[in-house]
């Protein structure tokens, strides 16, 4: 049986901190960024004391801040004491997870104006010890042992794709120079460079420190260079992982009914689902990530719509084959066909269906508690026609994000509707 | 058999003892590893402890040359990278290992669908090894 929300769920303001490194802010200075800009984004304005609760995504300020319980340390920080307040941690999902929290709480009639957070400060540990607490979001006993790192977990799960749909690297690395096409016309980006301007940089370096001139044909031959572009994890390389990142990004929640008050130009929550799964190697398939496919039929089915009606999708690429294999499950592409759209442009801004405008986790950056929260950002943006010079043409209508957090032992897929 | 248990540790400690076990549903025949108390498919509490062949042959790897803390504890590093991998054990699940014992320097070369084997390896800085299990070609 299809499940419905029991009442209209809306999104009514959105905002996010530049994403980055910051070595003198903190988590919750990076969210009070965000919640200011928030703030600004409400059309008519809101009163802060209108929030009845406050879901906040964060994987592990625990390990990277030695802070637990953060939640209600943020909400006083932007002064929502004594409203409920929840940290939820499912790793790199706890942003997209909060917000589905949020938004059940609200079709459930127990809240009606709900806040949700999302932030990591990621950037105050050495590489290693990042490396460690993120891969504490797999099975310690089971995967770990077995010399696993997360670009390790993806690299594996490329090599069953590309082994079972006869595959073409290259496309790994096309998906890379797409979102930092993208990412480059997003102020808010860690990475606001193409990768021909990354490739200017270092000539330009070198030039300034009378080093040899690295020259490469094109981008193809730069991403092929192991010295400008170390492999991480074969076949993974630097250009293929999502940075280690700072940022936070907040999204104001209401009920259909109280929409008015906030704003003329609402964009609906349509669809939600979540799944879960066992670790990587209890799948039936390496080749792509089940639970990713079962959150989307649920929000499709859900919002009456299917992948065709979607007009753009923010996905989970932390790796570049995430971003192929997400094209696959949500259904945009047949299994299979994944490599070969982002091979063909097909997933850029100008393509048929249009993938991570924002420049997604590769370029944008990955905090990875916030990344979940701030697809929607990027969602609302362009649905509202004010994506800027990365906006598409003809205003889209109808919007996915889909956040995945360790290998796909959760995912959690919204759609999302202007209706103005 | 004369060891039943089922706790999650037991796992490493038969592993000290060159066993790889998992368990067997007694009602439906699903086989787990690691062992599970309760079985994943049809949710019967009536499990057995398994011990595998240790006969297996490779469905997805990776060649890791940034490692975490403690594979670089072990040795690892971009210049020493290793090999791991996920692999389907002869009696049908898969696993997590370390593979030993092939050539990286062209990792594309590695097959998947290569017969392996298990094998124990004595992993970590001298005077503090731990017992890891691993795979080589068989």
């Amino acid at each position: 049986m299809t499940k419905k929300l029991a009442r209209g769920v809306a999104v009514v303001g959105v905002g996010m901190s530049k994403f980055g490194a910051f070595p003198d802010k903190t988590s919750r200075d990076l969210f009070v960024e965000a919640y200011k800009e928030l703030k600004t984004s409400v059309q008519k304005g809101f009163d802060p004391n209108d929030i009845e609760a406050f879901y906040m995504g964060n994987f592990s300020s625990d390990q990277f801040e030695r802070q637990s319980h953060l939640a209600p340390i943020v909400a006083s920080w932007i002064g929502l004491s004594p409203v409920a307040s929840v940290r939820i941690e499912d790793a790199c999902a706890s942003g997209g997870v909060a917000l589905r929290q949020a938004v059940l709480g609200i079709a459930s009639g127990q809240y009606d104006v709900v806040l949700v957070g999302g932030l990591e400060k990621m950037t105050d540990l050495p590489g290693a010890q990042v490396t460690d607490a993120l891969a504490s979001a797999a099975d310690t006993m089971f995967e770990i042992p077995a010399g696993f790192t997360f670009p390790g977990f993806y690299a594996a799960m490329a090599t069953a794709y590309m082994n079972e749909h006869n595959g073409d690297l290259d496309a790994l690395l096309k998906v890379g120079i797409k979102n930092h096409v993208n990412g480059a016309l997003n102020e808010k980006a860690q990475f606001n460079q193409t990768i021909p301007d990354v490739m200017a940089g270092k000539v330009a370096k070198a030039i300034q420190k009378g080093l040899p001139v690295p020259e490469w044909k094109d981008e193809m031959d730069f991403l092929r260079d192991p010295k400008a572009n170390p492999m991480i994890a074969w076949p993974l390389r630097l250009f293929d992982c999502s940075p280690v990142s700072d940022g936070g990004a907040a999204v104001l929640l209401v009920a259909e009914d109280l929409v008015a008050k906030y704003t003329d130009q609402p964009i609906f929550v349509i669809g939600e689902g979540q799944a879960s799964d066992g670790s990587l190697p209890e799948r039936a398939s390496l080749s792509h990530v089940p639970s990713a496919v079962a959150a989307g039929e649920q929000a499709y089915a859900m919002a009456g719509k299917t992948p065709a009606d979607i007009d753009f999708a923010e996905v989970h690429d932390c790796f570049t084959i995430a971003e192929i294999m997400a094209s696959e499950d949500l259904g945009f592409f047949k299994p299979g066909e994944g490599w070969k759209a982002a091979m063909d442009g097909k997933t850029a801004r100008d393509g048929e269906k249009p993938i991570n405008t924002s420049g997604g986790l590769k370029a944008k950056g990955h905090p990875v508690g916030a990344s979940g929260v701030a697809q929607v950002v990027e969602v609302w943006k362009q649905l509202h026609g004010t994506a800027g010079a990365r906006q598409l043409p003809g205003t889209p209508r109808i919007g996915l994000t889909h956040n995945v957090g360790g290998t796909g032992q959760t995912s959690v897929v919204h759609i999302f509707e202007r209706r103005f | 058999m004369s060891d039943s248990k089922l706790e999650t540790k037991t796992f490493y400690d038969a592993l000290n003892q060159n066993e790889l076990i998992g368990s067997k549903c007694a009602n439906c025949g699903h086989v787990a590893i690691p062992q599970r108390y309760i079985c994943p498919v049809c949710h019967s509490e009536k499990m057995e402890r398994l011990v595998f062949s240790g006969k297996a042959e490779l469905a997805a790897y990776t060649v890791i040359y940034i490692p975490p803390t403690e594979m670089v504890n072990a040795g690892y590093d971009a210049k020493h990278p290793y090999c791991t991998g996920i692999v389907t054990l002869a009696e049908g699940p898969r696993m997590s290992a370390q593979i030993i014992g092939l050539d990286l320097s062209q990792p594309q070369d590695i097959k998947i669908g290569m017969p392996l084997k298990m094998t124990i390896i004595d992993r970590g800085p001298e005077g503090s090894t731990k017992k890891v299990l691993a795979f080589e070609p068989a």
